[in-house]
C-alpha cells in the first residue's frame, strides 16, 4: 500500500486550517473577553435568563403603514425613556412593525413599565370649542405676563351617553379656512360633542384619530387635582406634531426683569420646522378670542394641557405656565420630551419570566442536548464501530466552533441564545451527523464494489460531497427564508439552523474527510479490522490475494447478452455485479 | 446485529435483496392521498386546531418550585381577584403549574400573581406572568405562511436546476406538502396545542423533509443517468434500486435525527416541563418520521409515475422487458 503523498498532505493542510480557524475564533473571543465587553459564554435570551419582554405594536388606521424611520425614531425614544428610569441593559429592537423591549434580569417596576407602555403620541391642535375656560397660558420666554388666566368654571357635562368614535367622518360643508375655523364643526360633530362622555375617552380611540380631521376629546383632571373638573373639547386638525419638540424642561418662571418667580412652568424648544409651524399657529390664535384663543397639547388622544396664547412665538421656544407644581411641571416636561413618538403604540404582549424558570428551562435544554448527543454517539458506534469515533470527534469539533461562533455573535451582534435557539442546536446534532452517514455509506458502497479503502475514501468522498452540498443547500435555503421572513423566536431558531448548517459543511470538508484519509492509511482501518466499521469482508467484497480485493462478479466474464456498446460504456461495478448475480441465479436455475 | 444490518445493506446495494417501493407505487400513492384527505377532514370535523394562548390572546401565569401542585389552589387564587374568571390550569413537569385566563389588567395580573404565590407557598419571584394580545399569534402565522410560500417556490426552482428536471423537483415538493398536511392533521386529531414553538418545529420539517428527499433523489439521478443507455432495468426498477441503495442511510439518518428530538420531547414534556422544547420537538418528531417515510413511499414513486409516460422511457422500458424475456427464454 504505497501512500500517495498528495491526499495525506492535503489532509494535514485541511486539519491545520481548521485548527487555525478555531484558534482564530477563540482569539477573537478571548480578545473580547479580556479587553472589550465580551464574555466566554453566550448571552442568554429572556426565556433562559429571566426578565421582562414587552412587545409594542403600532396602532394604525387601515391602510396606514409604518416607515423604518418612524420605527427607528420610536426605538430611540423608548430607549431614552427606559434609560431615564435607570434601568440598564435594556434591549430595544424592531421586529417587523413591532417594537420589542427586553429587560433582562429582575422584574421591572411599575414606573418603568408605564414609561414603556405609554404609547405617547404627542400633537398640538387648536381648540375650536370647549365647554370650559383655560387653566394655563402660553407665553414667550421670559413671559411678559406669567399670569395664570381665569380659574376654570364648572362645566356642564353633556348627556352621558357612550360614543363609538371620537373622530367624526363627516366633512364640513363650508370648507374651513384654517385649523381654528368653526366651520369644522358640522351639526353631526356638534351632536357627537354634546353626547360625548369623558368617561368613555379610553374606548373612543382618540389616540388613533386621523391627523387631518377635527377631534373630540377631553382633559381629564380628576385624578391629578381634585379641584379641577374635566374639560371637553373639539380640536382642529394637527398643526404641530410631537416629533418637532427638540427639548422640554421644567423650571421656575422668570418675569420680564429676569427675576425668578415662584411659579413653575415648562419650557419647550422646537426644531426649525416646528418653530416655523408653531409661529404660524400662535400668530393666528393670538388674534382670536374665547376658546379659540386656546391651544391643546394632546398626548395619546388626551389633552394634557390647553394653554391660552399670550404671545406670538416665532423663536420656537414657548413656555407653558399655569397651575403647575414642581412635580406636575416635571411630568409634563417629560411627557413632552419623551412622549414624542411618531406613531401610537399598544402593548401586544408582555411577558415576565422569573430567573428560576429561566434557569430551569436552560437546564432542560442542556440535559436534553447532552442526552441526545450521547444517544447519537452510542448509535453511531453501534452502526459504524471505530468509524463512530470519527463521527464523535467531528461532532465535538462542530460543537466547539458553533459555541465560539455563537459567543462571538452574541458579543458583536447582540445575539441572545433563546430556548428555541437551543432546540435548534440540539436538532442540528442529528442533521450534522447525517453528513457523516452519507459519506460513510458512500465509502462502504465503494468498498462493496471492491475498492481498497484508500481509493474508496477518495471515490466515496467525491460522490458524497455533491450530495452533501445539495442537501445542505436546501437546509440553508430554509434557514435563510425563515430568518428573513420571520420574527422573534422563529428567527433565533433559523439563525442557529443556518449557522450549524454552514459549520457542518465546514467540518465534513475540513475535518471528517481529512481524518478518514489519514485513518485509511493506518493498519487498523486499512486492513479492514472487523471493529473498524470498514471491514471489506463484511461488505461483500472478496479477497483476491496480494492485498487486493475483488468482487465476486468480476471473476466471471460477461455472457452473450452483453453488447459491445455496453461494454465500452463505463458501467459501475455495482451494476455489473448485480447483473452477474442475476445471471448466476438464472443459470443455477437452469442447471437444476 | 451490525453484521446482519451491514449484510442487509450489501444486499440492498447489489440488488440481491430489493424491496419493491416503486413497483407498488399505485398503492403507496393511494395511501398517501387517503391520509392527506383524512388529515384535511379531521380539523374540519373537529372544528379546527387547539390554538395556544399566543393565538387566542390572554394572560398566563407559571408557578415554579411548587411542592403540592393542586389545581384548585390556582382556581381559587384567580377567583379571589377576578370572581367570574374561568382559569385553565395545567400541571407542567413535576413542580410547575400553568394558569391561563382571559386578558387581565395590570393590577389584576399583579394581584393574581401574588395570590398564586401565597396559595402555593412559593416566593413571588417564582411566579412568571405574561400577557399576549390576540393579534400576536396571527402575526406570527401570517409570517410563517409567507415564509412557507417563499421557501416552496425557491426550493422548487433550486431543485429543478440541480436535478435538471422539474419532475424530480415537483415530486420532492409534493412529498413535503404531504408531510406538512399530515403533521397538521396529527395536531388536529390529537388536540396538541398549536403554539409558536410548534410552528417553528413545523417549519423545520420543511428543511428536514426536503433534505432527506434530496439525498435519495441524488442517488436515483445517478442511477437513472447510468441506466439510460442500458437495457437492464426498467425506469421504475432503476428508481427503486436507488431507494434501496440509500435505505440503510435513510434508516440511520432517521434514527440519528429522531434521537435528539425524542430526547428534547421527553425532557421537555415529562421531566422538566419546558413548553417551548416540548412543542418544537413534538412537531419535529412527527415531521422527521413522516419525512423519512415520504421520501421512500411518496417522493420516489411519484417521480417514477411522473416520468413513466415519457416516450423515451416507454421505449427504454419496452426494450428492456423484451430483452429480459429473450434472455430467460434463451
Amino acid at each position: 500500500m504505497a501512500a500517495r503523498p498528495t491526499p495525506v498532505k492535503k489532509a494535514w493542510r485541511s486539519l491545520t486550517w481548521l485548527l487555525i480557524i478555531i484558534a482564530g475564533l477563540a482569539a477573537i473571543n478571548a480578545g473580547g473577553a479580556l479587553w472589550a465587553n465580551g464574555t466566554w459564554v453566550p448571552k442568554l435570551a429572556l426565556d433562559l435568563e429571566g426578565g421582562t419582554q414587552i412587545i409594542l405594536a403600532p396602532q394604525l388606521e387601515s391602510g396606514q403603514t409604518v416607515t423604518t424611520d418612524q420605527l427607528n425614531q420610536a426605538v430611540a425614544i423608548i430607549r431614552q425613556r427606559i434609560d431615564a428610569s435607570g434601568v440598564s441593559e435594556a434591549e430595544i429592537n424592531t421586529q417587523g412593525q413591532n417594537v420589542v423591549v427586553a429587560i433582562p434580569g429582575q422584574e421591572v417596576d411599575e414606573e418603568t413599565r408605564n414609561r414603556v407602555e405609554s404609547s405617547a403620541k404627542l400633537e398640538f391642535r387648536a381648540v375650536i370649542t370647549s365647554d370650559s375656560a383655560a387653566v394655563s397660558s402660553m407665553g414667550e420666554t421670559p413671559s411678559p405676563s406669567p399670569s395664570p388666566t381665569s380659574e376654570a368654571t364648572d362645566s356642564p357635562e353633556g348627556t352621558p351617553s357612550p360614543s363609538s368614535s371620537a373622530s367624526p367622518e363627516a366633512t364640513p360643508t363650508p370648507t374651513p379656512s384654517n385649523a381654528s375655523d368653526p366651520a369644522w364643526v358640522t351639526p353631526e360633530l356638534q351632536k357627537e360633542f354634546d353626547d360625548f362622555d369623558c368617561a368613555d375617552l379610553d374606548s373612543a380611540n382618540a389616540n388613533i384619530a386621523p391627523a387631518d380631521k377635527p377631534l373630540i376629546t377631553c382633559e381629564i383632571n380628576g385624578t391629578l387635582t381634585d379641584a379641577l373638573p374635566d374639560y371637553k373639547y373639539i380640536l382642529g386638525p394637527v398643526e404641530v406634531s410631537g416629533e418637532r419638540i427638540a427639548d422640554a424642561t421644567n423650571g421656575l418662571v422668570a418675569n420680564s426683569q429676569g427675576i425668578s418667580t415662584n411659579q413653575w412652568g415648562v419650557n419647550i424648544v422646537f426644531d426649525a420646522e416646528g418653530a416655523k409651524e408653531f409661529g404660524e399657529v400662535t400668530t393666528r390664535l393670538y388674534g382670536l378670542t374665547g376658546p379659540q384663543h386656546q391651544f391643546a397639547i394632546v398626548l395619546d388622544g388626551k389633552v394634557i394641557s390647553a394653554p391660552t396664547t399670550n404671545a406670538i412665538i416665532t423663536d420656537g421656544k414657548p413656555q407653558i405656565t399655569g397651575n403647575f407644581t414642581q412635580e406636575s411641571s416635571k411630568t409634563l416636561a417629560d411627557q413632552l420630551k419623551f412622549g414624542a413618538l411618531p406613531i401610537g403604540f399598544v402593548v401586544q404582549s408582555s411577558e415576565t419570566i422569573s430567573a428560576t424558570l429561566g434557569t430551569s428551562q436552560l437546564q432542560s435544554g442542556l440535559i436534553a442536548g447532552i442526552l441526545g448527543l450521547i444517544l447519537v454517539m452510542v448509535y453511531t458506534l453501534f452502526q459504524y464501530r471505530a468509524l463512530g469515533f470519527v463521527t464523535i470527534a467531528s461532532l465535538v469539533a462542530a460543537g466547539v466552533i458553533t459555541y465560539l461562533v455563537i459567543t462571538v455573535l452574541s458579543w458583536r451582534e447582540g445575539y441572545r441564545l433563546s430556548l428555541a435557539g437551543v432546540a435548534g442546536l440540539i436538532v442540528a446534532i442529528g442533521f450534522t451527523a447525517d453528513s457523516f452517514i452519507i459519506y460513510f455509506e458512500r465509502v462502504r458502497d465503494e468498498l462493496r464494489d471492491g475498492r481498497l479503502l484508500v481509493s474508496a475514501v477518495e471515490a466515496g468522498w467525491k460522490r458524497a460531497l455533491r450530495t452533501v452540498y445539495a442537501a445542505k443547500g436546501t437546509n440553508l435555503l430554509a434557514a435563510v427564508v425563515l430568518y428573513v421572513v420571520a420574527v422573534g423566536n422563529v428567527r433565533g431558531f433559523a439563525l442557529t439552523l443556518g449557522i450549524t448548517t454552514v459549520i457542518d459543511v465546514l467540518i465534513v470538508v475540513m475535518f471528517t474527510h481529512p481524518m478518514l484519509q489519514l485513518l485509511a492509511r493506518t493498519r487498523f482501518f486499512g486492513d479492514g479490522h472487523p471493529l473498524s466499521g470498514l471491514d471489506p469482508m463484511a461488505h461483500g467484497a472478496v479477497y483476491r490475494g496480494a492485498g487486493e480485493f475483488r468482487v465476486r462478479g468480476d471473476i466471471k466474464g460477461k455472457s452473450a447478452a452483453t453488447s459491445v456498446r455496453e461494454a465500452a460504456r463505463r458501467q459501475t461495478i455495482a451494476e455489473r455485479k448485480a447483473a452477474e448475480a442475476a445471471e448466476l441465479t438464472q443459470s443455477k436455475g437452469k442447471k437444476s | 446485529m451490525t453484521s446482519r444490518f451491514a449484510r442487509f445493506g450489501n444486499d440492498l446495494h447489489t440488488g440481491e435483496r430489493s424491496i419493491d417501493f416503486v413497483g407498488m407505487r399505485r398503492y403507496w400513492l393511494i395511501i398517501a392521498s387517503l391520509m392527506m384527505i383524512v388529515a384535511v377532514i379531521i380539523p374540519i370535523v373537529k372544528g379546527g386546531f387547539n390554538f395556544g394562548i399566543e393565538f387566542r390572546g390572554g394572560s398566563q401565569f407559571q408557578v415554579s418550585g411548587v411542592i403540592d401542585a393542586e389545581q384548585s389552589i390556582a382556581t381559587a387564587a384567580v377567583e379571589s381577584v377576578v370572581p367570574d374568571m374561568v382559569a385553565r390550569v395545567s400541571i407542567v413537569g413535576s413542580e410547575g403549574v400553568r394558569v391561563q385566563t382571559d386578558q387581565l389588567t395590570d393590577d389584576e395580573t399583579k394581584n393574581v400573581a401574588t395570590a398564586l404565590a401565597v396559595g402555593y407557598g412559593v416566593d413571588e419571584s417564582e411566579v412568571t406572568h405574561s400577557f399576549i394580545g390576540p393579534t400576536w399569534g396571527a402575526d406570527v402565522s401570517r409570517q410563517a405562511i409567507q415564509g412557507l410560500a417563499v421557501f416552496l417556490t425557491l426550493a422548487l426552482l433550486l431543485m429543478a436546476f440541480y436535478f435538471r428536471t422539474w419532475k424530480m423537483s415537483l415530486a420532492a415538493i409534493l412529498s413535503l406538502v404531504h408531510d406538512l398536511i399530515i403533521t397538521a392533521g396529527v395536531y388536529a386529531l390529537t388536540g396538541f396545542e398549536v403554539t409558536p414553538a410548534a410552528l417553528i418545529g413545523f417549519l423545520t420539517i420543511l428543511a428536514f423533509s426536503l433534505y432527506d428527499t434530496v439525498v435519495v433523489f441524488d442517488k436515483i439521478k445517478e442511477n437513472t443517468a447510468e441506466e439510460a443507455t442500458l437495457n437492464r432495468r426498467t425506469f421504475a426498477e432503476t428508481v427503486n434500486l436507488g431507494v434501496n441503495q440509500t435505505l440503510v442511510r435513510s434508516i440511520n439518518t432517521g434514527v440519528v435525527a429522531v434521537l435528539p428530538v425524542g430526547t428534547i420531547l421527553f425532557v421537555g414534556a415529562f421531566v422538566l416541563g419546558a413548553d417551548t422544547l416540548r412543542d418544537i420537538s413534538l412537531a419535529l418528531l412527527i415531521g422527521i418520521i413522516l419525512g423519512t417515510y415520504s421520501t421512500i413511499f411518496v417522493g420516489a414513486p411519484l417521480y417514477a409515475w411522473f416520468r413513466q409516460g415519457e416516450p423515451e422511457i416507454r421505449k427504454h422500458d419496452a426494450v428492456t422487458l423484451a430483452t429480459r424475456t429473450a434472455v430467460s427464454q434463451g
